[in-house]
């Protein structure tokens, strides 16, 4: 075969692959087909990737059969034995292997293009986004490694703020900026070499302390954006080494994170920016008191299993409200049997999501999913918000900030203006709690302190349980 | 030329992105994100080209079965566990057993 045609045999199949990537991504944002989109993408992928072995640069083989090998073994594992409460932490994990396979795959053509084996058109452009390659890849890696220590609770998913941080990471931004151009414009090999080093140590540098300052609830941001940069990196990658099926997909990539990472701001009412540097969460906010409107005074009101069943039993529109420590307590399961306790009493069940329950977007949804919820009975919560007086009971499971009032009333609080689920407006409110603690915002919530509201301290695996048992000695009485 | 029809591409991809993603349900946000994220490991595609270059310096061997590995990683990784998410949505009335996936 003559290099000409394998060119466009080459290129037919990247066309392929990218309508397969597109097709698959569209197919994958309806109920219906998503399962059938995600195989149809797969599929685009093993055609790029069987192509590219015919690729006439592709002249040795064993050590790319040994990473294939190597990585399928791994990925298989992980997809296979990770938990699905873990899940956010293995997209956090896999982001980061895709970034740092596209930082390495810029400075391999770096090495290439230094030691003379690869000869570009036009070598400031390929300078220009090898850079930027490097740089996106290296942050997307260790600010998805730093991600994933949070949430797997490595590290302590508390922000990390320090006196004069923005100056510090301003610093390393400028220091970035200015090596990258010392080595798109030197032509010294020496300087060159001297530039790569720097940028390539600050953009791994950058990714962590990007991250530092972002608290463990503004964690679906974080992924979502951390996502698409993955996907620019590979686009970027796409430019280095001028190949199409690279540019298109990662290009499709980085948009679509764009767009969940802005569906994700919206959710909280926060811009971006502020997501990313203010380091909200950091201290406990000091209680406006009792100067603000709005603000309820009250105390917690604590309530058993026993009277939670005796309220439950009596109801018979109930909505119940997962948050992270739904997730933490593993109590998805449990909750699934409640509601189906519930609906064998005769009550209408619903699920409530918030857009940012959890840590990532959809986490509660993939939670429930695994517990046997059907989605039908998942709600969001413009549809939910409206019919909330109807409610006889809400159950509020490990959420906190999503459902606090004062993000409605309280001007003063820094979540007003948030959108919420209007937990309180229920008759009854019972929320499933750890402890005394506030929330990730350090707020304290007002929807506890309200008269209709009643606290079941516990775990919330623990707490339902018993609930759940004394539906069944009811039952088997 | 080429670079032109790069930008060119990259343009049209970047609108097709925003428009594809548009009105996605929440319920499908995680599997839309870790099905995306499988896409992101394309970057494999460079990977290859730089590992199976064969030009002589162990740098860029070692560089490139490493890019391979770990982009390698993330398709696998992220395909599989997509479909594992995705094998787990229902609706009411299918069996609860797990095999459901192919209608």
């Amino acid at each position: 075969m003559s290099n000409e045609t394998r060119e466009i045999l080459i290129n037919s199949a990247y066309i392929l692959a990218s309508i397969l990537f597109v097709l698959g991504l569209k197919m994958l944002g309806r109920q219906g087909t998503a399962r059938k989109g995600n195989l149809i993408s797969g599929i685009g992928m093993l055609i790029a990737i069987v192509v590219t072995l015919l690729d006439h640069n592709v002249i040795e083989y064993k050590w790319i059969v040994v990473g294939l090998v190597a990585g399928t073994v791994i990925g298989l594992a992980c997809a296979r034995l990770i938990k699905m409460t873990s899940m956010p932490e293995m997209v956090a994990l896999l982001n980061g292997f895709g970034g740092l396979a596209s930082l390495i795959v810029g400075a391999a053509e770096y090495c290439r293009i230094r030691g003379g084996t690869v000869m570009p058109d036009h070598p400031a452009f390929t300078s220009a986004v090898i850079y930027l390659t490097i740089l996106i890849g290296g942050i997307t890696f260790t600010g998805s490694i730093y991600a994933f220590c949070k949430l797997a609770e490595w590290l302590s998913g508390r922000p990390i703020l320090f006196r004069g941080q923005h100056l510090v990471n301003g610093l390393f931004v400028v220091l970035t900026v200015l090596s990258g151009i010392v080595y798109v414009v030197s032509g010294d090999p020496q300087v060159q070499l001297m530039a790569v080093g720097v940028f390539i140590t600050l953009s791994l540098v950058l990714g962590w302390t990007l991250v530092m300052p972002i608290g463990g609830g503004d964690m679906p941001v974080v992924i979502s954006m951390l996502n698409s940069l993955s996907g620019v990196a590979a686009c970027a990658a796409g430019f280095v080494i001028s190949n199409n099926v690279l540019v298109v997909a990662g290009c499709l990539v980085g948009t679509s994170g764009v767009i969940l990472t802005a569906i994700m701001c919206k959710a909280m009412n926060r811009s971006l920016a502020n997501v990313l540097f203010s380091g909200f969460g950091a201290a406990p906010v000091p209680s406006t008191g009792a100067a603000s409107a709005g603000v309820v005074q009250g105390e917690l009101k604590p309530i058993s299993a026993e009277d939670t069943f005796a309220v439950l039993e009596a109801a018979r529109q109930v909505v119940i409200i997962p948050g992270y420590g739904m997730a933490v307590s593993q109590a998805q399961h449990v909750v699934r049997e409640l509601g189906e306790m519930l609906e064998n009493n005769g009550a209408e069940v619903r699920f409530a999501i918030h857009p940012v329950a959890g840590r990532m977007p959809g986490h509660m949804n993939v939670l429930l999913a695994e517990a046997n919820v059907p989605y039908e009975q998942l709600v969001e919560m413009d549809s939910i918000n409206p019919l909330m007086p109807t409610m006889d009971v809400a159950i509020v499971i490990g959420a906190n900030d999503v459902v606090n009032p004062a993000a409605s009333s309280d001007k003063g609080s820094p979540i007003y203006g948030m959108p919420i689920i209007k937990a309180h407006e229920a008759r009854t409110v019972i929320c499933l709690k750890r402890g005394k603690g506030t929330g990730f915002s350090g707020l304290e919530n007002q929807l506890f302190l309200l008269p209709n509201t009643r606290m079941l301290y516990g775990d919330a695996k623990g707490s339902l349980q018993g609930v759940v048992s004394e539906f069944k000695s009811l039952a088997a009485g | 030329m080429e670079l032109i029809l790069l930008f060119f591409i990259f343009t049209l991809a970047g609108f097709l992105g925003f428009e594809l993603i548009a009105k996605v349900p929440s319920q499908l946000h995680t599997p839309l994100m870790s099905g995306s994220n499988a896409i992101s490991g394309v970057t494999i595609v460079g990977a290859l080209i730089v590992a199976g270059a064969d030009d002589g310096s162990w740098v860029t061997t070692v560089l490139g079965t490493t890019a391979v590995t770990l982009a390698m990683i993330n398709v696998i990784g992220g395909y599989f566990v997509t479909d594992r998410m995705l094998g787990m949505f229902k609706k009411k009335d299918t069996a609860p057993a797990k095999k459901e996936g192919s209608s």
